[in-house]
């Protein structure tokens, strides 16, 4: 990407376990996509290129200057790729929530291999599979041996599997942060390895609503609050908010539609663990103005309103989390 | 399982929990020497995420030990601590790690024995749980 | 820090019996960033301090752990040690391998296993924490008694005799507070004016003394040593300086005999220029806002009677309200308390029957500056009762209520059937309905006894009712004491109610930082040790808002919360405690979780010029119990000395050992 290289830069975009709206927000640039065109030659974009894992096998190491990768890992092909890509790209970026955090494809970590390919092929009203066939890596066929990528137990981040140099979070990753990265590669103005390409703030630092305090009486649900003040912090309405526990850089876009943050962008700098950091920060206001006079059962009831912590303050951070996994006993 | 010698670490508040212990210890109250005790202020600085990390690295057991309701030195640390344990708790169930595993108590400064007793049933405990399942994976 | 030095004491033998110190001190000298460990029969003997401080010196130490008993015993001693060799002394840590190790672990291998692993994780703190610093703060040598009751003015004697400036801010017109509605006192039956009025001259001239009457104490900021106060002046239409207080506007007020006069708990009236008593401090006239004729209505005769009359010229309509401001080093609490509305109590008929009254009403009766003059009657017919019925614990000692005594009811009781007798003589009948007499004061028990000899009924029971009927009222009791029901007839039925915190005690306490008790009197900091210090450092509580109490534990409060605030201001310098909550900025989206679970309202939401939100510790606050940084969703709280990666660093040693 130095200025002295008189080509256009090389850039290639994978897409790995993911529901592939972050090859759509890559559009999302709008018309700065003619921008980005004028500086970068994309060389590999499943998604939108016909270009073969073999094409990209034949490029010489760090041939590529970067590589935005989404996705997570489910699969050896998804690893494959990665390390692929790291060997061939000289910056790898983890784009979007799935790569940098787990996301979505994550929460599968509650579970394993197998209970996903029973309910997926096996024990599902909709299917018919008498025999109970499921995805096997190898399979004997007349005509020879047919392979499928492995599907693994456990979801991992792309930095689990290889080294990373940036990270855009976001589910998918807000255009704005799309532009500014693109543009810091161009102008060569990239921070340190290892920096997430997003602000230092949570989402509560660009959510315009009115704040006081946080003292929670009651968890409601969206849809069980009558009428939510559009111009009032959702948590102080009872609301789970994951806002301040989510670095920012959306601009608070699901507050702006009057929707509580669910938490894409994934943990904030100083932050060890996004979920346990909500969590410890919910339980702590949940029930604070009259916890003196509270009964042990009453907190209970309280404290059971939070329905399924996990899906909640884990959403898109699973994989990444300290305990990354439902513990598979052995 | 029998050789099975759990690790607990436990957080305890200076004021209480911690000056708890340290009776049982000025009253040669003997107890397991499977509790390894971490100092905080006040059991309100314990953060689920030491918690967690207690439990990857393989802590056994985590015994969290505040001020009696209405004692606490900084008159409320406590009732949080009790709250974060028991959504914590929840979490550990979606995560299929023993809640039992987690513990959280109220030790007031004048009580050796009580400090002495909750580590001897929690160490009976978390053996009859058996090794966090998590140890060694690090 | 990566030159640590570890000191293993061995305590005599209380650790090394146990502890196989040179094994943790060989185990100490390999952990990373270790340079130098040792061991000492007594590391907190000079001659232990001073190997800690020619090793901090040779090996150059940046950071110390030592090993040896609990650091609520000796952690300040090795601070001290440290700090005197050169280092920072928040750059130790404390292994604590007696209480929690080798007196526990008989075994000798689990408790130096468990030392080593003490001293380990000791180790792995030391390695990440940082120099901090005690800030100083100056402090300002005066003080703030909020309330002019009995105690606020003991505490105002008390500080201005030891030559601190002190402000004495009363809501009401006069200072003197309940007592100075009281007619005679328990047991001495001293009579209240006698007593209180001296006192209440020597506030009005003593030098040090700046009185604010008919003030209120608005907001208060800053923390210990400098707290900014502001007091509003509610106007009085009358000139402070002009008014003589001769009374003469009282006498011509349009008004006068038409307004119920608080003071005389309503049983008199007055105008709406008035002085609540004749002792008052300050004795000036104070116009009535509500009631004046002038005021409400613009026009009040042809002139307002009382501007005609006054010769001073001291009657000023235009006045407004003043807001006032000062800085103080500490803040005395005196607020006082309210008696609960008996009315709360359906059975017992107080608002629907005239001629149930409460005990500070019996007061005014009794007293001689009261509404009749001093003679007893019955309020709906002005005819002296027959008979007299006390009904103790009303509201209060019962769950549906107040739990909680009120310490003064039964002695109150006892007084009060003792001055009827004295004013109304044999004929009268005095019952008083009881559940126990508590009479736990110095010679309480004693003056019990001399009511009991004069002719007193006694009634072990809470009446369930008062009833009204045609020839006066009757009281259902049953006697725990006979096993019998009795129903008294009765002429005059005295309530004694419960005392309960001031109704703008929740306010006031918000606007001092002052917490409050689930029964919602201010919190005492330690119920034994600390009984006048409240968790907010510089403000003292006395007197009945800390609880109920009487008069001479009121005095002795008050004196006790004056010393201690004296204790702070005889210094010209406190220094801060730096183990406290920090945000930093570049992190903080002003969430405002911290300010909720502050108890201490030492966290500030600010809102910066572009409307962006951050959250502020007022260090002087903070008490360091870190509730705030727990619970901070984006880990921009931290504590200092406690911050995230220091605690997790010792969780990782220890959780990772099996």
């Amino acid at each position: 990407m130095s200025s002295e290289n008189k080509g256009k830069l090389k850039f290639a975009f994978y897409w790995a376990a993911s529901c592939g709206g972050c090859e759509i927000a890559v559009l999302d640039i709008n018309e700065k996509i003619l921008e980005v065109v004028e500086h970068v030659d994309i060389l590999f974009w499943p998604v939108a290129m016909d270009t073969k894992y073999s094409d990209v096998e034949a490029m010489d190491d760090e041939s590529l200057d970067v590589c935005f990768f989404n996705g997570a890992i489910r699969t050896s092909e998804n690893e494959h790729m990665a390390k692929l890509l790291r060997k061939k790209a000289k910056i790898l970026v983890a784009f979007g929530s799935c790569a940098a955090d787990g996301c979505i494809p994550g929460l599968a970590n509650v579970s394993n291999r197998e209970e996903i390919f029973d309910v997926a092929y096996v024990d599902n009203p909709s299917t018919d599979n008498p025999g109970k066939v499921t995805p096997k890596t190898k399979t004997r066929v007349s005509e020879g041996e047919l392979t499928l990528p492995e599907f693994y137990d456990t979801v991992k981040t792309l930095d689990q599997v290889v080294d990373v140099d940036y990270y855009i979070p976001g589910c998918p990753p807000p255009t704005k942060l799309i532009s500014q990265a693109i543009d810091a590669i161009v102008e060569n103005k990239l921070p340190p390895k290892g920096s997430v390409l997003a602000p230092l703030k949570s989402v509560c630092d660009e959510c315009p609503r009115e704040r006081s305090e946080k003292k929670i009486k009651e968890i409601k649900r969206v849809y069980e609050v009558e009428n939510v003040d559009p111009n009032v912090c959702l948590l102080e309405q009872g609301i789970i908010c994951m806002g301040p526990a989510t670095r920012g850089g959306c601009g608070a876009a699901c507050l702006d539609a009057n929707m509580p943050c669910t938490g894409c962008g994934g943990p904030t700098p100083n932050s060890f663990d996004q979920g346990a950091k909500m969590l410890s920060a919910l339980a702590s206001v949940l029930g604070v103005e009259n916890e003196e006079n509270m009964s042990e059962e009453e907190i209970r009831k309280l404290v059971d309103q939070v329905k399924d912590p996990l899906g909640t303050f884990y959403r898109y951070t699973l994989p990444r989390s300290l305990i990354n996994r439902r513990v598979i006993k052995k | 399982m029998s050789d099975f010698e759990p690790n607990i670490v436990a957080f305890l508040c200076n004021w209480c929990a911690y000056a708890g212990a340290d009776l049982a210890g000025t009253s040669r109250l003997i107890y397991p020497a499977n509790v390894k005790p971490i100092r905080v202020m006040c059991s309100g600085r314990v953060d689920p995420v030491f918690v967690l990390e207690a439990l990857k690295k393989g802590a056994d057991g985590v015994l969290i030990a505040g001020c009696h309701p209405g004692d606490c030195h900084y008159q409320s640390g406590n009732y949080k601590a009790n709250r974060r344990v028991i959504l914590l708790k929840e979490l550990l169930q979606q995560l299929n790690i023993n809640p039992r595993r987690v513990r959280f108590e109220y030790v007031s400064a004048s009580e050796g024995q009580k400090f002495a007793n909750v580590v001897k049933e929690f160490v009976e405990e978390i053996k009859e749980i058996g090794p966090n399942p998590l140890r060694g994976e690090q | 820090m990566d030159r640590i030095g570890v000191f293993v004491c061995h305590c005599g033998v209380n650790i090394a019996a146990t502890v196989d110190v040179d094994e943790v001190v060989d185990f100490a000298g390999k952990l990373d960033g270790v340079v130098v460990s040792k061991s000492y029969k007594y590391m907190c003997s000079d001659n232990g301090a001073n190997l800690i401080k020619e090793s901090i010196k040779k090996f150059k130490l940046d950071g110390v752990v030592v090993a040896s008993c609990s650091p609520q015993m000796h952690e300040h001693t090795f601070r001290r040690v440290v700090e005197e060799a050169g280092l920072n002394p928040f750059v130790l840590e404390i292994a604590n391998i007696r209480e929690q190790c080798s007196w526990v672990h008989p075994d000798r291998k689990e408790a130096t296993e468990k030392a080593k692993l003490l001293v380990k994780g000791a180790v792995a703190k030391v390695r990440l924490l940082e120099p901090l610093v005690r800030e100083k703060v100056k402090v300002t040598p005066k003080a703030l008694v909020v309330g002019g009751g009995i105690a606020g003015i003991q505490a105002s004697l008390d500080l201005s005799e030891k030559g601190f400036h002190v402000y004495l801010v009363e809501k009401e017109p006069s200072i003197g507070g309940r007592m100075a509605q009281l007619d005679k006192t328990f047991p001495t039956l001293d009579c209240a004016s006698c007593i209180l009025t001296p006192k209440m001259m020597d506030v009005k001239n003593h030098p040090n003394i700046e009185l604010f009457a008919y003030s209120e104490v608005v907001s208060v900021d800053g923390s210990i040593g400098n707290y900014r106060v502001k007091v509003v002046r509610k106007p009085r239409y009358v000139d402070f300086d002009k008014c003589t207080g001769c009374g003469d506007c009282v006498n011509v007020c349009r008004m006068k005999g038409k307004v119920p006069d608080e003071f005389n708990m309503n049983l008199g009236k007055r105008g709406a220029v008035y002085i609540p008593f004749p002792q008052a401090i300050p004795l000036k006239a104070t116009i009535d806002p509500e009631q004046c004729l002038f005021l409400r209505y613009g026009k009040c005769g042809r002139s307002p009677a009382c501007q005609d009359v006054c010769e001073a010229e001291a009657i000023d309509f235009t006045q407004r309200e003043e807001l006032v401001e000062f800085e103080v080093g500490v803040i005395v609490v005196a607020t006082g308390y309210d008696l609960l509305d008996p009315s709360a109590l359906y059975e017992y008929g107080y608002s629907r029957y005239k001629d149930v009254i409460t005990t500070l009403e019996l007061e005014r009766l009794i007293s001689s500056s009261g509404p009749t003059g001093g003679e007893i009657v019955c309020p709906s017919d002005q005819r002296k009762p027959g008979s007299v019925t006390f009904v103790l614990c009303v509201g209060s000692r019962d769950e549906t209520v107040c739990t909680w005594c009120c310490r003064v009811g039964c002695m109150t009781a006892l007084k009060q059937a003792y001055l009827l007798r004295e004013h109304l003589g044999d004929d009268v009948e005095i019952n008083i309905c009881y559940t126990d007499i508590r009479s736990f004061g110095k010679r309480y028990e004693e003056f019990y006894r001399r009511i009991r000899g004069v002719k007193t009924n006694f009634f072990r029971g809470r009446p369930s009712e008062v009833k009204e009927k045609k020839d006066g009222l009757t009281i259902d009791v049953f006697d725990t004491m006979t096993n019998k029901l009795f129903e008294i007839k009765t002429d005059l039925v005295v309530l004694v109610p419960a005392v309960v915190p001031r109704n703008d005690s929740s306010d006031l306490g918000k606007i001092l930082h002052v917490s409050r008790g689930a029964d919602g009197f201010f919190l005492e900091a330690h119920p034994k040790l600390k009984p006048m210090d409240t968790f907010t450092d510089g403000i003292f509580i006395a007197g009945c808002c800390q609880g109920p109490k009487d008069i001479q534990d009121s005095v002795a409060q008050a004196s006790g919360a004056a010393s201690r605030a004296a204790n702070i201001l005889s210094k010209e310098e406190l220094e801060a405690e730096p183990l406290i909550a920090f945000v930093d900025e570049d992190f903080c989206s002003g969430c405002a979780t911290c300010v909720s679970v502050c108890s201490f309202n030492a966290i500030e939401l600010m809102k910066k010029e572009d409307n962006k939100y951050v959250a502020r510790v007022v260090e002087a606050l903070c008490k360091g119990c870190g509730s705030c940084v727990a619970a901070c969703p984006s880990g921009a709280m931290q504590q200092k000395g406690f911050k995230d990666d220091q605690i997790l660093a010792v969780v990782d040693v220890l959780g990772g050992e099996a």
